[in-house]
């Protein structure tokens, strides 16, 4: 069974919209207070990223539920210009904040699962996952 | 001490919060590089900390918890910026490794042996200011036992400076015999260069043949730093005056040959950039203080009189070279 709720990212404020639907879910599916933190700065660059690049988009979240674990699902998404080169904006150090760690290579580090697809035009879809411990 | 245990941390806590003394702050230390020994993050003492925290005092004030939380939040991205340190720390690592590797592989694939000739004595060096060497320096004996030198100098640092020399050095050695006079070696070179280098890098070459015999010594420049010339009979250091384009600018570039011929006592002083422009704090050296280093040492045998003027020159640097540095002393 899926559980899904939704934030639409149009303005800054939906960044802490997100932010805060996350936490949530988070504490109710009894994260401890650390993982709650990186879930939610997680959020805050998906979120940022598609505000700032694609002016508007989506964040999702599922809970998945596997026979032995249980993760929460984030899904940031937008029809957005698309990143071009990947492998560049995964590298550390590449973020236009320079050196702050965050980014999507601090969202992969945060999360325990992280996938990207992005069509240039067409825009971009971010799948991450973090497991209950 | 076993990092990040909760109760270990709680009692190291007590301790200090009992007894204010040294030696819980000194394991606390102890206890923070233990913990970035493990990679440990900020926000995972933090939590830690506010774990202890609520197993001595239960009944702290709900704004103190608020609080700790607020804390480990603002926390999260220091911790982030500490990974991504540690690991543009490791690629740092790999990248000076595979240099050092292409180093090495440079000195093997560019290595010149310095020849013995009967009336001559040979000193040359050549130090890179940085891993890769952007100097070059070679000897070759042709079959007419005539001796070549090549000096060059690419304008252009690090490692596509020392692979434009590979290609120099693959070139030189496969023009044939029939093609070794100094002006035409260098119109040969010019058209390698032109053809296979980016237009942004030039390369200058000092180009010499001597005939051991009759101690003549031809030789063209591609707008190399010019050497010097001892003349024993006088006592004086004479520049050596060429003229011709830097390697690779203009396809069809020829290159005049001038000559010298070398008596008892004189000396040829080979050199590059990196000699003539050593600085001595925010100024340059003057080429007569130059000369009065070379003519210090140039009573020693041609080799330790080069390894000795490059250490007085390594000193006058604070041991910092800031350029690639090559000199070749030729004594008759
Ligand atoms: N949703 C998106 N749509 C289009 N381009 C994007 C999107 N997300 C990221 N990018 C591009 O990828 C780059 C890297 O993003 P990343 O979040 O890693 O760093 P940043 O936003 O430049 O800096 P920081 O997040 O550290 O402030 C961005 O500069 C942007 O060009
Ligand atoms: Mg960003």
């Amino acid at each position: 069974m899926k559980t899904k709720s939704q934030v639409q990212i149009n303005k800054e404020w939906d960044i802490v919209g997100a932010r805060q639907m996350g936490r949530e879910l988070a504490k109710e599916m009894g994260f401890g207070t650390v993982d709650q933190a990186r879930i939610a700065t997680a959020i805050s660059e998906l979120a940022r990223n598609i505000y700032l690049y694609a002016d508007k988009g989506a964040v999702t979240f599922e809970i998945e539920e596997d026979l032995n674990k249980k993760g929460l699902k984030i899904i940031a998404s937008d029809q957005g210009p698309g990143i071009a080169d990947l492998s560049k904006v995964m590298e550390d150090g590449y973020s236009t904040s320079g050196g702050l760690g965050a980014g999507l290579p601090g969202v992969k580090r945060l999360m325990d699962y992280f996938d990207i697809v992005s069509e240039p035009e067409s825009g971009t879809t971010i799948t991450t996952i973090k497991w209950v411990r | 001490m076993e990092p990040l245990d909760v109760k270990n941390y709680r009692s190291l806590l007590k301790k200090y919060i009992d007894s204010e003394d040294e030696t819980s702050l000194y394991q606390a230390d102890q206890f923070s590089k233990l913990s970035i020994q493990q990679n440990i993050s900020p926000e995972e003492i933090i939590n830690v900390h506010i774990q202890a925290l609520q197993e001595l005092y239960p009944n702290l004030p709900k704004e103190i918890d608020l609080s700790m939380n607020f804390l480990l939040e603002t926390m999260i991205s220091y911790g982030l910026a500490y990974q991504e340190f540690q690991s543009l720390r490791e690629k740092q690592g790999e990248i000076e490794s595979e240099l050092s590797v292409a180093a090495n592989m440079q000195d093997t694939l560019l290595s010149t042996t310095k020849p013995e000739i009967s009336g001559f004595d040979i000193g040359a060096i050549s130090v890179p200011a940085h891993q890769m060497n952007g100097d070059y320096h070679h000897f070759v004996i042709d079959s007419s036992k005539n001796l070549g030198i090549a000096i060059a100098d690419v304008i252009g640092k690090g490692v596509p400076a020392a692979l434009a020399m590979s290609m120099i050095k693959y070139s030189l050695d496969s023009f044939p015999d029939s093609l070794r006079t100094p002006d035409v070696i260098l119109e040969n070179l010019n058209r390698v260069v032109e053809r296979n280098v980016d237009t942004s890098m030039f390369i200058t070459m000092f180009y010499g043949l001597l005939n051991p015999e009759s101690g003549l010594l031809q030789f063209s420049s591609a707008g190399h730093e010019p050497g010097f010339y001892y003349c024993a009979k006088s006592d004086e250091f004479h520049e050596i005056k060429t003229k011709g384009i830097v390697l690779g600018v203009s396809e069809s570039a020829t290159y005049e040959q001038f000559d010298i011929q070398m008596e008892v006592g004189d000396m040829v002083v080979l050199l590059t950039d990196g000699v003539t422009e050593c600085r001595v704090g925010d100024r340059f050296i003057e080429p007569d203080e130059m000369l009065d280093v070379i003519r210090k040492y140039m009573h020693l045998p041609a080799q330790e009189a080069v390894d000795l003027v490059y250490r007085h020159f390594e000193r006058l640097q604070d041991f910092h070279l800031r350029d690639d540095f090559t000199l070749i002393f030729l004594k008759k």
